[in-house]
């Protein structure tokens, strides 16, 4: 086995610990981590949606920004740059969340929800692959948002900048933000272990370009399996983990955060699956680019964020009773939306041996 | 630099450096092949694709630049 699969199973083994760690210590149910939510809770907590059930500043978001920030800095790969695209990938994000929310989580908390025996996220599996199936199809026919182009060191400090304010908020002026008494926002561990457990996978995911839609894209158009394995890795700790914390339980109906409508929740996942392939990562992939200077996942970040805000002011997000008819909608929206942008973004003629001398040129 | 490239991926995000290399080998299967990238990810994608096509990886930094040389 390469040293890099090794590396990246390593990684993924320990982010499953973390993740059931951080459920054992007070998270919800199979949300040790899950970038959708968290990023809704903080929207919550800053007052951009009025949900009071999904309202907490979650530290785990900023220690996973600041936790690649530390290691693309010590290992010289924080290389801040933008411009590819940015409007387009908030867009983009916006729908992201949108396909999240319906299913109740981001790619991450699927694997997190098969690995406590949710049955439900097996069927949101098959729409995640299935949307990155057709992403693979828009690449292959030369999608592209365009080029990124190197700025200054600052612009690439700008988001984890903000992140570290957000943390800032949080300790020294709580009274400032909206906080849930009750629901899923009012769960969580600890305050500085939810920030360590952020920094650990932040910093191992940079290292590791760990990337749960990479993953299921290279094995299809490349053959290429080392992301995938980190996936795998994240779902054997997790299973290993709840088993012997008798967190374990199978099947469908009953589960933490979650609904049963297999429809929706494959749609729901389908939409992710999809847009996050235009955007060239996961939600995770995004908020670690975002903390190693890349402005162009910032804006993706900011994207969801707003995102989750409008799901909650819009009724589109789902609960434990189900999808909503608004949900619904958005997510038919959301599919004709990243189905312009993909037809809008494709390459007339995709680069071949040779084409590209011009476009260095450029 | 850049005008002796055969591909310039730098710029682009994961996987489309590695998907110019993947539709360049399959256009002209070239003996040797140079792509210019910007950062380590399309690095370490287009040494793994290179391995499993049964090329060799040969990569060289200039600052925030590499150039990886493939050959059969």
């Amino acid at each position: 086995m390469k040293k890099q699969t090794i590396r990246i199973i390593a990684a993924g083994l320990v982010i499953g610990a973390v993740a059931v760690a951080l459920t054992a210590a007070g998270n919800p149910g199979n949300m040790g981590f899950c970038i959708a939510c968290f990023l809704r809770d903080i929207a919550g907590a800053l007052g951009l949606h009025r949900a009071e059930a999904v309202e907490y500043m979650r530290p785990e978001i900023a220690g996973l920004v600041l936790g690649s920030t530390i290691m693309a800095l010590a290992t010289r790969s924080f290389s801040a740059r933008g411009g590819s695209s940015p409007v387009t990938r908030f867009v983009l994000g916006f729908f992201v969340m949108v396909g999240a929310l319906m299913f109740l989580g981001c790619p991450l908390r699927m694997i997190l929800r098969l690995g406590g025996g949710d049955l439900n996220a097996l069927v949101g599996l098959a729409g995640f692959a299935g949307g990155i199936w057709v992403g693979t199809l828009c690449l292959k026919r030369g999608f592209t948002l365009k080029r990124t182009y190197i700025l200054r060191r600052a612009e690439g400090a700008a988001f984890p900048a903000i992140m570290a304010a957000l943390l800032l908020l949080l300790a020294a002026a709580p009274g400032l933000l909206l906080f849930s008494a009750k629901g899923p926002g009012s769960m969580h561990a600890a305050v500085l272990l939810s920030l360590l457990g952020g920094l650990v996978v932040g910093a191992l995911a940079q290292r590791t370009r760990l990337c749960t839609v990479g993953g299921i894209r290279d094995a299809i158009l490349l053959r290429d399996f080392n992301l995938l394995a980190g996936g795998a890795a994240i779902f054997a700790a997790v299973l290993i983990g709840n088993l012997i914390l008798g967190k374990f339980k199978l099947g469908f109906s009953g589960q933490p955060v979650a609904h049963t409508d297999g429809l929706w929740n494959f749609l729901g996942m389908a939409l992710v699956g999809w847009a996050s392939v235009l955007l060239g990562g996961c939600p995770l992939r995004q908020l670690i680019l975002a903390g190693e200077g890349n402005g162009d996942s910032a804006i993706a970040v900011i994207g969801m964020t707003a995102g989750a805000a409008m799901c909650h002011n819009f009724k589109l997000a789902s609960s434990a009773d189900g999808p909503t008819a608004n949900g619904k909608i958005a997510v038919l929206i959301g599919f004709a939306v990243v189905a312009v942008i993909a037809a809008c973004n494709l390459s007339r003629a995709p680069a071949r041996a040779g084409a590209a001398k011009s476009a260095a040129n450029q | 630099m850049a005008q002796t490239a055969d591909l310039d991926a730098r710029g682009l995000s994961c996987p489309e450096p590695v998907l110019m290399v993947q539709r360049a080998v399959a256009a002209g299967d070239p003996a040797r092949l140079t792509v210019l990238v910007d950062n380590i990810c399309a690095v370490e994608n287009i040494t793994r694709f290179a391995e499993h096509t049964g090329r060799k990886a040969a990569a060289v930094q200039d600052g925030d630049e590499y150039t990886l040389t493939l050959t059969k």
